[in-house]
């Protein structure tokens, strides 16, 4: 089944400098107390990180339930900000693939794509053999996973305590450790570029559509990069 | 309201699987020394760095109470916080929820 060996060695990938744990707590905290105040029960709120677990999906899910949008509505506009979800399964999948693993782990495992284990994935499949990593992968999924769902019931009991401050602080958290992940990423001519161009091309997108901005961007981005980087041998 | 409740957490979970589904089924057939693979993978470095951009520049929630500047000095100062500190993740996060939450009570 699944090898307990790897299993633990990702698991252990909230551990140490590295760790994803204080950025993942802070922001799935302000989810927990977020969804409090929206009236959702805490069996609820673990349910929905239990079943979605990706950052901007359940913030669109909440405002969208705020102003009262209808089901096709949150559909929709949950798909558009979590879409960036199918390039990065691609990216990381084929590295994982291996004819003596079952299907069943990467259908399964695919739930734990998120941005900071996907970061953290990318940062150490290298160390892994190829037969392995999908053990290993599902390690890494498990542990910021259940760190995502244990602090959603911290934020849900606590957000009494928070007042505006504190949720501004908790707020930078996310985007600060995602861009320290991405920094220390930029190892190729090709990914850094990809970096740099989404970075701008994606605000600057956001005149044109709020909405579409980050899969417009994102898309020009990558393949000017791709392009460019192909061109000049990476 | 409990029922529909429930019924928004399927829904936004389902539109959430979906991409990561479809990306699996794709993968199957994509290797990872292809053209096609190095694409995507640009792909999801640049709409990463896109996502994350807006979040900062033109934020949703609480951090869009903090004035464009403020989020740029704590953003800068926390990057070269991680290189000073060979790379460590804990530092910078840290640093960065204390630094905003004093800024924004005290100015």
């Amino acid at each position: 089944m699944i090898s307990s060996k790897y299993f633990l060695k990702g698991f252990s990938a909230i551990k140490g400098v590295g760790s994803p744990a204080i950025a993942l707590g802070a922001s799935f905290i302000a989810i927990g107390a977020l969804l409090k105040n929206l009236g959702f029960t805490i069996q609820q709120s673990i349910f929905s990180t239990f079943l979605t677990y990706a950052l901007p999906g359940s913030l669109v899910m909440a405002e969208s339930m705020l102003i009262g949008a209808s089901l096709i509505n949150i559909f929709l506009a949950v798909w558009l900000v979590n879409a960036r979800l199918y390039p990065m399964t691609v990216a990381l999948m084929p590295l994982l693939m291996h004819r003596d693993q079952p299907r069943w782990k990467y259908y399964l495992s695919c739930h734990f794509i998120a941005v900071s284990s996907w970061l953290i994935m990318k940062d150490n499949y290298e160390n892994i053999e190829k037969e392995n990593r999908i053990d290993f992968w599902i390690g890494i999924g498990v542990a910021t996973w259940s760190v995502a769902i244990f602090s959603t019931i911290i934020g849900y009991v606590a957000s009494d305590f928070f007042n505006k401050d504190i949720l501004i602080g908790l707020a930078i958290i996310n985007p600060i450790y995602f861009i320290c992940m991405m920094v220390g990423a930029m190892k190729t001519f090709q990914i850094s570029l990809s970096v740099i161009l989404g970075a701008t091309l994606g605000p600057i997108f956001y005149f044109l559509s709020a909405e579409w901005c980050i899969l417009f961007g994102g898309f020009t981005a990558g393949t000017i990069a791709f392009l460019i980087g192909e061109k000049n041998g990476k | 309201m409990a029922s529909n409740i429930l019924i928004v957490i399927f829904v936004t979970s389902l539109a959430t699987y979906l991409s990561r589904f479809l990306g699996v089924v794709s993968s199957e057939k994509i290797k990872e020394t292809s053209k096609m693979f190095r694409w995507f993978n640009c792909l999801a470095y640049s709409t990463l760095a896109a996502l994350i951009a807006r979040i900062v520049i033109f934020p949703l929630g609480s951090l869009a109470e903090v004035d464009l500047s403020v989020r740029i000095f704590v953003v800068s100062l926390c990057i070269i916080i991680f290189f000073l500190t060979k790379k460590n993740l804990v530092y910078p996060t840290i640093f960065s929820a204390i630094i905003l939450s004093l800024i924004t009570s005290f100015v």
